[in-house]
This record gives structure tokens, C-alpha cells and sequence, in this order.
């Protein structure tokens, strides 16, 4: 765990800490001219830091736990007990492409304006520059064959170049446990993206279908996170197995599993805290609750990243690096009931294929509903 | 933080350099590649547009400055910029002549509303005040148990009670001026700008305690609706200011250069890292240069002022270029370096130094095994290193429960240092 460079960091810092505060006091601390002198210190000091790069802390994730042989998969869909479609629900935050598909009709014609609005409208809804580029590119091309003749044509393009861009994932949950050992669900993502709220609603639904679901309680950092979950398990009826404020999530999570195949529990729903994709430190200890809870006598069916809405360019690289430390089998798009769009899971579908599987739209349990990628592409273009 | 965008707009300035004068076409090209820099870094679409609209009037009219080369110029222009973006000056705190001042926190679910209140409560204690923290999220399950848990911690009372929020914020402040303490922290319940009957709500907690200061805590990882929702928050509560929450992650931050722009109230604090104490107040300036790779020596130099001696650090810097610092002085400094926050913070702020430290993850427990490496030698070793053999080593390996490679490293890489330090002694201005 030790790497080399970092004490020649930390020497750095030092030196340049000194200097900076001896500096400072020289010119009586006059700020307004004082970082001429500093960054003449610091640029003598800083080379030393770079030439030293170290390989980073790797922990081999042993390849037999990843591949075990699943005897039977089975797969089920997810219940969904929503009486209101995802179409109308998305609908209360409508109007991203309105305001843009109005002003292409009202020219009528094709021509670079009509792409130009398009355009804005999409990196309004945080699709992102890379696959507004690639989604508008083949549609520039086509217009300008005449294949793509009015304003109506052009949206429709567009349309049907969104859908068949998200078209083709297994959006299922995965239940692949033989019978005697509990599936289990880990929740990872950042804090703040409603891990645990997602996961009392999973709860609920679950045990609605007629499992039995244990909540593991494996968000020991943040305060009162186990209190919150200790409500979930309260409301839905489900076992919950909690341990102390700092315990080590692995063997928390450790625990529930094996707690879960005792009780004859047929679901593990495993939260984790909350944390920071550029953390290194705690995506390794993220790493070991994968790794420990595949030693577990259960089945780690889905590993689900739960994404705000809102999340802009970031989630790309939170699902690349949450990806890379647990092999997330699937996102969970939180909040999509506010005004954020959530444009940012065509980056995460397409150059990472990782499936969008839930969507969440609201506080109450039946708010998270299956993601159907011909609604979710409907609710943009809204009018 | 904003290191990727200052990056990105670092490599296409760099190309520039050493060009002569730039034509038309070039601007556009240059321009079109920091447009897109700033909508990957999440900058809202509108304020892209205005900014790269406004370098482009400078850069092609007569503004530009004869004295400088293209790189420079673009440098300087979007520098402005982001000044502009960022905001002018810093919020200053203005106290409530009848105590209590207090403060309305507001934002939209899993923004940091309730981990941000209480940094902020610890952050006023700082200033000397006493601050008294209210739960008023009774929406969200064990939401004021975590406030109570983190007012512990920071030995900050909180106030709650079961029912309606409006009525439980209002009789907290009732009980701070009961009690005496001077600073009232509302946390609310996260809520959707668009859910009209809870942003109703928290106007009627806003209108039941009147606010000094109303924050709007946005998280630093929202893509374009952090505007959208600053105006629904904004003109429903008036907003004074945002706290940027999440600030450590690898987010670009572009949320943070456009609120400003869109609803003219500025940045007031930024919340970084999982820590209590990872909280700022904002100053625009500084994070401009900062984006821009220029460091933030300011704060480094405030932050280093307020807790190093100055005595000892003249000594220690004196040995230092003269090639006498010892590993007693180096563990010296250390203590000091850590009163300054979590390492990783304070690397930010060094220029040039981003990109590596983001690579080398010191954490402060690294300080720690450190430590523990230097207090585990006797006082002849400390001094003169070059007298741990063999059997030294692997004596203090055991004491300080390292590795002996662990303690090989830490030895040569002091003396490497004292030899960088020698040269770099007879390079350092004249005092």
C-alpha cells in the first residue's frame, strides 16, 4: 500500500510550504505580489515529485471468484407495480427539445441551423458533446443527399437514431442463485445519488413478489446511514443486518450473506457508502466488498451504479471507474422526476455497455420503474 | 476539481505558443476547441455561447495587446473570463446586530445539504461563534439522527423535534435565542425545483425564520440543470449564495462558472472531502488562476501563515538550502503540514503540481506510517542517516510495524531530497 513517491511529495509540500511562509512574512505579507516569489520556489521544488511514478496499489481480483459457473441462470424481471407509465411520470419534466423542434418546424426547410438547434438541445439535456457529435453526423450527411428533406423528417431522424442508440441491452435483473444460497444485489455509486433509497424501494417491490429480502447494512461511514436503512426494513418487512458506525463493509455485507443463506433469505440487497469515483483509497476498499462478497455463499447477481439525473460529463467517468473497481452489471438513473434529463446514459450505454436497468421518479416505494429507452427517448421530444 | 478543464484549455494554449499572429480562421478554430472543453467540464450551453462569443469580439478586435504572443492573448482572455464567471469578491459574513444570524439551507436531494450544514456550523465556529444546528428534513428517513450524529462531532447543538418543519425551524430559532447561541443553521429537506407544493414549503420555513443568508447547496458533479435549478431556488427564496458541495471528486465543475452568470449571486463556500474541516469560503480569483494551472499560492500562503511558527520555520528553511535538515526537522514539519488540512488539499494549491498528486493519492495515513518510520529511529540516526545498517533497519521496521524496504525507501529518497536541496540552496534569490 505504501507507494514510493508520495514521501517525495510530501517533501515538496514541506519545502514548499516553508518557502511560501517565509515569503510571505519577508514581503509583510503583502498578498497582492506575493505568488511571483512563491511560484519561483515552488517551480525549482516541483520537478521532483513527477520522475518518480509508481505503479498503482493494484489488488488482483482473482479471476475464478468472477467466473463461476452458474448452474440454471434464471432471470426475472423486475416488478413493476406502477400504476402510472414511465411515459407520463417523465412527462411532468417535459420541454427540452420543445422549445428546439418548434423553431426547426417553423423554417420548414433543412439546413445548418435545423442541426445547430438540435444540437443545443441535446447538450442541454447533457447527452454530451462526443454523442451529439456522432448522433448528428450520419443525419448532416443524410441531408445534405437530400435524404432528409423537411423539418419533420429531420426530428424523426433523430428520433429513431436516439432509440436504436440505447436499443439491445439486457435490461433485466438477474436473480442466478440455485436454491439454498440468497442472490445478491450490491449498490455502489456517489454520495448523494440515492443508493439508499433506491434500494428500500427494491426492497419493497421484492418482497412484494414474494421473496424473502435481507438488507445488508454496508454504508458504515456516514452518519445515521444505518438508521435510515433500519426505517427501510421497518416498512417493507424485510431482515436487515447492521454493524457498528465504522465497522469494515466487507465483512458487514460478509455477514448479511451468510446470515441471509441461514435464515433462508433468497435476496441480498447490499448497500455501500457513498463515495467519490477519484477516491482511490475508497474505490480499493469498494474492491474488497466485491471481492469478499463473492466469497460469500451466495450469488452476486447485479452490481447496480445509481446515477442522478442531474449528473452532468462526470458520469461517464463515475461509471468507468465504479465499472472498473466492482464490474457494474447495471445503472439505476435516479431523480428523473425533476428537471434534469439524464442524457448522460447514452455516453455510459454506448461507449462503456453498461445497461440502464431502473429509473427512479419519486420518494415513494413504487417510484422505480424498468427503463424502456422508446419512453425515455419520447419524454425528450415532448411537446 | 477544476484541474481537467485548466488542463484541456493548457494543451490548446500550448499549441499556440510560439505562433505569430493568429488570423481569423485560427481564432475560430482555437475558439472551437475551448468550447467544447467548457461543455465536456459541464458549463451551461447558454454561457458558452456568451463567453465564446465575447473572446471572439477581443480576440479579433483591437483589444489585443501588441506586447503579447497569441497564447498569451487567449490566456489572458479567457482568464477574464473566468474571473467574470466566477464572481467578483468574496462573500463576506455580515452578522446580525440582533442575534441570531441565521442561515437557510436549501437544495435539491443528495446535493450535500446536511453533511454542508454542518461544515458550515464548524466553519462559524472558527470565526468564535456559536452556532445551533435545526433539523428541519423530517422528510428523509434518520435525516436529523445524522445531524445529530455530525453535531457531536463537532460538539454543535441540535435542535429538532417531530412535525411540521415549518413549525420545528421557527421554534428553533426560538430556542437559540433562548439559549444563547448567536449562529442558527437550517437543514431542510431536499426537494425538486419543480415540485411546486415543497417549494412552497420551504418558503414558508424561509418566511417563518427570515434568513440572513440563504445558501443553495448544489453538488459540483451537476451537468446542465444546476442552472435550471438555481433559478426555480432563486426565485422562490432569493438565494445569497451557493455552496459547491462534492468539490473533491474529478468533476469539472462547470456548474460553479455558470451559476454566477445566470443568476447574478455568487459562490460563497466549497466543500471538499469527506472531513468536517474540508470547507472554504470561495474566492473567484484565485480558482481562475487555479483552472488555468496557476495554482492558488493565496490560499496556500494564508492557510501556511495561520499555522506555522515563524521562527521555527526561518530555522528550518535555513537548514534546509544549507543542507543541515534532519529528519527531526522534516518530522517537525510534517506536524505543522497537517495542521493545514488533508494533504491532498494543500497539493491542489500547488501549481504544476496537479495532474501528479491526483496520481500519487497521498492520504494523511501515509503521513502517519512516516511518522511512525522517523519516531522509531534514536536521535544519532534522525541526524545523520547514513549510520542505519542492516540491523538498524530491520530494528526500526519492527518499531514502527513497516517493511524495511519501507524505511529503505524513506532514507534514500531524504538524502536524494538533501542533495536537490543543496543545489537548489545555491539557485534561491539573494535574501
Amino acid at each position: 500500500m505504501t507507494t514510493s513517491n508520495w514521501i517525495i511529495v510530501a517533501v515538496v509540500a514541506t519545502l514548499v510550504v516553508l518557502g511560501v511562509a517565509l515569503i510571505a512574512r519577508r514581503r509583510g505579507a503583502s498578498v497582492a505580489d506575493a505568488s511571483h516569489g512563491e511560484s519561483h520556489v515552488v517551480s525549482s521544488a516541483a520537478p521532483a515529485a513527477p520522475a518518480r511514478t509508481v505503479a498503482p496499489a493494484g489488488v488482483d481480483v482473482p479471476q475464478d471468484a468472477l467466473e463461476k459457473v452458474v448452474v440454471e441462470p434464471h432471470v426475472v424481471e423486475a416488478p413493476v407495480e406502477v400504476d402510472r407509465s414511465l411515459r407520463s411520470r417523465l412527462g411532468k419534466a417535459r420541454g427540452v427539445f420543445a422549445a428546439a423542434t418548434a423553431a426547426v418546424r417553423g423554417r420548414g426547410g433543412v439546413d445548418d441551423a435545423t442541426w445547430d438547434d438540435l444540437e443545443e438541445a441535446m447538450l442541454r439535456a447533457d447527452l454530451g458533446v462526443r454523442v451529439v457529435t456522432e448522433l448528428l453526423q450520419p443525419l448532416r450527411a443524410m441531408a445534405k443527399k437530400r435524404d432528409i428533406a423537411d423539418a419533420d423528417a429531420a426530428i424523426a431522424a433523430l428520433r429513431s437514431a436516439m432509440v436504436e442508440r440505447l436499443a439491445g441491452a439486457d435490461r433485466s435483473l438477474h436473480l442466478e442463485a440455485q436454491s439454498g444460497a440468497p442472490d445478491v444485489w450490491l449498490m455502489v455509486g456517489v454520495n448523494g445519488a440515492g443508493k439508499t433509497t433506491t434500494l428500500g424501494k427494491l426492497a419493497a417491490q421484492q418482497t412484494r413478489a414474494g421473496r424473502r429480502v435481507l438488507l445488508a447494512a454496508g454504508d458504515t461511514f456516514r452518519a445515521a446511514a444505518g438508521e435510515q436503512l433500519d426505517v427501510w426494513a421497518h416498512r417493507t418487512g424485510a431482515d436487515i443486518v447492521r454493524g457498528a458506525e465504522g465497522a469494515d463493509p466487507a465483512s458487514v455485507i460478509f455477514d448479511g450473506i451468510q446470515g441471509a443463506t441461514a435464515r433462508g433469505v433468497d435476496l441480498v440487497l447490499a448497500d455501500t457508502a457513498g463515495r467519490l469515483q477519484s477516491n482511490t483509497n475508497l474505490m480499493e476498499e469498494l474492491r474488497k466488498v466485491r471481492r469478499v462478497a463473492e466469497k460469500g455463499s451466495g450469488v452476486v447477481s447485479e452490481v447496480l451504479l445509481v446515477i442522478d439525473a442531474t449528473t452532468g460529463q462526470n458520469g461517464l467517468s463515475q461509471a468507468r471507474q465504479f465499472s472498473d473497481a466492482t464490474q457494474v452489471t447495471g445503472v439505476v438513473l435516479t431523480k428523473l422526476d425533476g428537471s434534469a434529463k439524464g442524457g448522460i446514459v447514452f455516453a455510459i450505454e454506448t461507449e462503456l455497455g453498461i445497461p440502464v436497468k431502473l429509473v427512479g421518479l419519486g420518494e415513494t416505494i413504487d417510484d422505480l420503474a424498468p427503463f424502456d429507452p422508446v419512453e425515455f427517448v419520447d419524454a425528450l421530444f415532448d411537446e | 476539481m477544476f484541474d481537467t478543464l485548466g488542463e484541456r484549455l493548457g494543451s490548446i494554449v500550448g499549441r499556440l505558443r510560439n505562433r505569430g499572429r493568429l488570423s481569423e480562421a485560427e481564432v475560430d478554430e482555437v475558439l472551437a476547441e475551448i468550447r467544447v472543453a467548457l461543455l465536456d467540464a459541464d458549463v451551461n450551453v447558454t454561457v458558452v455561447r456568451n463567453v465564446i462569443a465575447r473572446i471572439r469580439i477581443k480576440a479579433i478586435g483591437a483589444e489585443v495587446s501588441k506586447a503579447l504572443d497569441p497564447a498569451q492573448q487567449i490566456v489572458k482572455l479567457v482568464h477574464q473570463e473566468l474571473i467574470g464567471l466566477l464572481g467578483g469578491d468574496t462573500l463576506q459574513i455580515a452578522y446580525a446586530s440582533q442575534p441570531p444570524t441565521v442561515v437557510l439551507m436549501a437544495g435539491l436531494q443528495g446535493s450535500g445539504k446536511t453533511t454542508s450544514a454542518a461544515k458550515l456550523a464548524n466553519w462559524f465556529k472558527r470565526q468564535g461563534r456559536q452556532p445551533l444546528l435545526v433539523g428541519a428534513d423530517l422528510q428523509r428517513p434518520a435525516a436529523v439522527e445524522q445531524l445529530r450524529v455530525l453535531g457531536a462531532g463537532i460538539d454543535v447543538p441540535v435542535f429538532s423535534d417531530a412535525g411540521d418543519p415549518v413549525d420545528v425551524a421557527a421554534r428553533g430559532v426560538a430556542e437559540a435565542r433562548r439559549v444563547g447561541r448567536n449562529v442558527v443553521i437550517v437543514d431542510t429537506a431536499g426537494r425538486l425545483a419543480i415540485d411546486e407544493e415543497m417549494m412552497r414549503e420551504v418558503r414558508r420555513i424561509s418566511d417563518a425564520v427570515s434568513p440572513n443568508y440563504t445558501f443553495l447547496v448544489v453538488d459540483a458533479m451537476t451537468g446542465q440543470d444546476a442552472v435550471t435549478v438555481a433559478q426555480s431556488f432563486n426565485d422562490v427564496l432569493s438565494i445569497d449564495g451557493v455552496i459547491l458541495s462534492k468539490l473533491d471528486g474529478d468533476a469539472r465543475g462547470g456548474a460553479a462558472l455558470s451559476v454566477k452568470e445566470v443568476i447574478g449571486k455568487p459562490i460563497a463556500f466549497t466543500a471538499t472531502g469527506e472531513k468536517i474541516d474540508a470547507f472554504e469560503q470561495f474566492h473567484p480569483d484565485r480558482m481562475a488562476g487555479r483552472i488555468l494551472g496557476m495554482g492558488d499560492m493565496l490560499t496556500l500562503i494564508e492557510q501556511a501563515e495561520s499555522v506555522f511558527e515563524k521562527d521555527q520555520a526561518e530555522a528550518a528553511a535555513k537548514k534546509l538550502v544549507g543542507g543541515e535538515f534532519t529528519l527531526d526537522d522534516f518530522l517537525e514539519q510534517l506536524q505543522q503540514l497537517k495542521k493545514m488540512g488533508p494533504l491532498q488539499n494543500v497539493m491542489g494549491m500547488i501549481p504544476g503540481l496537479g495532474a501528479q498528486v491526483k496520481d500519487a493519492q497521498i492520504s494523511d495515513d501515509q503521513v502517519k506510517i512516516t511518522e511512525a518510520i522517523i519516531r522509531s529511529m534514536t536521535p544519532a540516526e534522525r541526524s545523520n542517516p547514513q549510520i542505519i545498517n542492516g540491523s538498524r533497519r530491520s530494528r526500526i521496521a519492527r518499531g514502527s510495524g513497516t517493511q524495511v524496504q519501507d524505511v529503505n525507501r524513506l532514507v534514500k529518497q531524504f538524502a536524494e531530497m538533501q542533495k536537490m536541496m543543496k543545489r537548489f540552496g545555491g539557485r534561491l534569490p539573494s535574501r
